[in-house]
C-alpha cells in the first residue's frame, strides 16, 4: 500500500475524518487532499452557532491543530476546485491541473438551495466560514433580520441573532416547522421556542419575491405580506454538490449512489463520503443520504477500513443536535420511520419524545436538555428496544 | 499515588457512571456485567464529564456531547471525533468500599502513547 495515492476531494468533515483515519489505521502512501475553498479546514456545526458572537475568539473552530495537519502528512490543496472527473483513467480534473489517483474519496458536500433574486446585497445562505464570517460582521450592527425557513438551520440563526439584539422574523411554508421530519406535535412544541423569545413566526408562509433595488428591503409573501428586513438568511435545505460529476459517468441521484462500504456503485476504488453520498446504512438497510456531522466523521472512518483492510467500525444510530435559545436539541435515530408513541414535557424546554415503528420498536427520539434520557433512547434505538420494555412513566416522564 | 474513594459497592448500578472527587476528578463506570472502571473524568475531545452524563454499552462509554466512544479496557478512542485515550485508572475493591488508585506522578496524559489508534474498531 506504500505506493498507492488517495485523492480527496473536499476538505470538509468528512473529507478530513478519512485522511485522519487512513493514517491512524497505518495507512503509508500518498494522500492529495482538495479543498474549494482557502481556509484551514474547520468545524461545521459551529458556523450557525458560537462562530456567529461578537465575543468568538476566532472566526471558525479549527477541525484539527496546526500540528495535527502536518504530521498526517497530505497534499493539501486548498483554494483548489474540483472540476471533474474520468474514472476509465482515474484522473480527477481541477482549476489547477489534473491529478491520478489510485483510490478517490468524493467528499464535496452539500451546497444550500437559494431563492430567485438573491444576488441583491443583504441575503446570505449559511455553509461556509466566509459565510459565517460576513454574518458576523453584519449582524453587529443590529439589522432587522428575515430568515426563511424554520429548520434547524433557521432556528440557530434566528436564535444567534436575537442573542445580539436582532429583531427577528421567520418564514416557514410549513404550517409546522419541522413536521415532515418530527411530527406536528414535536414540530408545534419546538417552534415555540422562537415565541417565547420575541421571535416572530409566519407559518404556512410561500414567498414570493424579495424587495430592494440593490438591497434587500424585505421578504415579499404570496399572501401579498412584505416583511421588512435589512438582512435575510435562506435557511431552505441543501443539495448534493455533484455538479462537477455529471459528465463521469457516476451513479448519481440525491447524492452518489454507494454500496454498503462506501464505494461509488460500479466504480470500484471510489468513495463517497459525508452529506454527498447515499448508501445502504447498515442498520437501515434502504439507502439514505444523512447530512449530519457525525455520519461524515463515521463514514471518514469506514471509507478509510475499506482502503487499508482495517476492520469496518460499527455502524451507529444517526445523531443530531441542535442549540437554539440557550437549550440542546438532540435527536437519536430516524423518527420519520415511526410514529410519537410518548410525549412528556409542557413546554419545548423540557420536551422528551419517542417514536416506534409499527411493530412498536423504538427508532426514533427526541429530548430537549436532559442528556440522561436522551442516551437510554438513543441506547433503545441502536437495539430495536421495543417501545413496551421502556420505562416511559419513570425515567421518560419528567 | 492517590487514592479516591468512590462509593459503596451497592451505590452504583450495573449500568452506570458516576465522577469521584479527589486531586483529580475521575469519571467511575460499572457496566452491566457488572465490571468497574475509572478514567479522568472528561471526555478528552471536549471538556465534558463522562462520570455524570456518559452512557455504557458493553465495556465502551459514549459522551453524549458529540458520541466519540471509548474503550474501558484499553481507553483506546474508538470513533472521531475523540482521537486521543482516556486515562484509566485502576479501581480497588475493599470491602463495600470502591476506590480508584490515581498514579498522581504521571497527572499529565501522555499523548505519544495515546494517539495513533485506530479510529475503526
Amino acid at each position: 500500500m506504500t505506493g498507492m495515492h488517495v485523492v480527496v476531494v473536499g476538505a470538509s468533515v468528512a473529507g478530513v475524518r478519512t485522511v485522519q483515519a487512513l493514517r491512524m489505521q497505518g495507512f503509508e502512501g500518498t494522500i492529495t487532499l482538495i479543498g474549494e475553498e482557502p481556509h484551514h479546514p474547520y468545524d461545521k456545526p459551529p458556523l450557525s452557532k458560537e462562530n456567529l458572537s461578537p465575543d468568538a475568539a476566532e472566526a471558525t473552530t479549527p477541525l484539527l491543530s496546526a500540528e495535527d495537519l502536518v504530521a498526517l502528512d497530505v497534499d493539501l490543496r486548498l483554494g483548489v476546485r474540483a472540476t471533474g472527473l474520468d474514472p476509465v483513467s482515474q484522473v480527477v480534473r481541477t482549476d489547477d491541473g489534473e491529478i491520478t489517483y489510485d483510490r478517490l474519496v468524493i467528499a464535496t458536500g452539500v451546497q444550500p438551495r437559494t431563492l430567485p433574486g438573491s444576488d441583491l446585497d443583504g441575503i446570505f445562505t449559511l455553509r461556509t466560514a466566509d459565510d459565517a464570517a460576513e454574518l458576523r460582521r453584519r449582524l453587529a450592527a443590529r439589522p432587522r433580520v428575515a430568515v426563511v425557513g424554520a429548520g434547524f438551520i433557521g432556528a440557530e440563526l434566528a436564535s444567534a441573532a436575537h442573542a445580539q439584539g436582532c429583531e427577528v422574523t421567520i418564514v416557514e411554508a410549513q404550517k409546522i416547522p419541522m413536521a415532515h421530519i418530527l411530527g406536528a406535535e414535536v414540530g408545534t412544541r419546538l417552534a415555540e421556542l422562537h415565541g417565547r423569545h420575541g421571535v416572530g413566526l409566519h407559518l404556512g408562509a410561500r414567498f414570493h419575491h424579495f424587495v430592494g433595488d440593490t438591497h434587500v428591503e424585505g421578504v415579499a409573501l404570496v399572501s401579498g405580506e412584505a416583511l421588512p428586513a435589512d438582512l435575510v438568511v435562506v435557511g431552505i435545505g441543501a443539495e448534493p454538490a455533484t455538479a462537477w460529476l455529471q459528465d463521469s459517468g457516476l451513479p448519481i441521484e440525491n447524492g452518489v449512489e454507494c454500496g454498503s462500504d462506501l464505494q461509488v456503485v460500479g466504480h470500484p476504488g471510489i468513495y463517497a463520503a459525508g452529506d454527498v453520498a447515499r448508501w445502504p446504512h447498515a442498520l437501515y438497510g434502504a439507502p439514505l443520504r444523512i447530512e449530519h456531522w457525525t455520519n461524515a466523521s463515521e463514514h471518514g472512518a469506514l471509507v478509510a477500513s475499506d482502503i487499508t483492510g482495517a476492520p469496518a467500525p460499527r455502524a451507529q444510530a444517526p445523531y443530531v443536535w441542535s442549540d437554539q435559545y440557550g437549550v440542546r436539541i438532540q435527536i437519536a435515530g430516524l423518527p420519520s420511520h415511526g410514529n410519537l408513541v410518548h410525549l412528556a414535557g409542557s413546554g419545548p424546554e423540557d420536551l422528551v419524545a419517542v417514536y416506534a415503528d409499527d411493530q412498536g420498536v423504538v427508532v426514533g427520539a427526541v429530548v430537549v436538555d436532559d442528556t440522561r434520557a436522551f442516551m437510554k433512547l438513543r441506547k433503545a434505538v441502536t437495539r430495536g428496544t421495543p417501545v413496551t420494555d421502556l420505562d416511559l412513566g419513570g425515567a421518560f416522564a419528567s | 499515588m492517590e487514592r479516591i474513594f468512590a462509593c459503596q459497592v451497592d451505590d452504583l448500578e450495573p449500568g452506570s457512571t458516576m465522577t469521584a472527587q479527589g486531586s483529580i476528578s475521575v469519571a467511575v463506570y460499572r457496566t452491566e456485567d457488572g465490571d468497574w472502571f475509572a478514567s479522568d473524568d472528561s471526555c478528552t475531545h471536549e471538556q465534558f464529564s463522562l462520570g455524570s452524563e456518559s452512557d455504557l454499552e458493553d465495556d465502551e462509554v459514549v459522551c453524549p456531547l458529540h458520541m466519540a466512544r471509548f474503550d474501558l479496557k484499553t481507553g483506546k478512542p474508538l470513533c472521531f471525533p475523540a482521537t486521543v485515550a482516556l486515562r484509566m485508572h485502576e479501581v480497588v475493591i475493599e470491602g463495600t468500599e470502591v476506590y480508584v488508585v490515581v498514579d498522581t506522578e504521571s497527572s499529565e496524559a501522555s499523548s505519544d502513547e495515546t494517539s495513533g489508534v485506530a479510529a475503526g474498531a
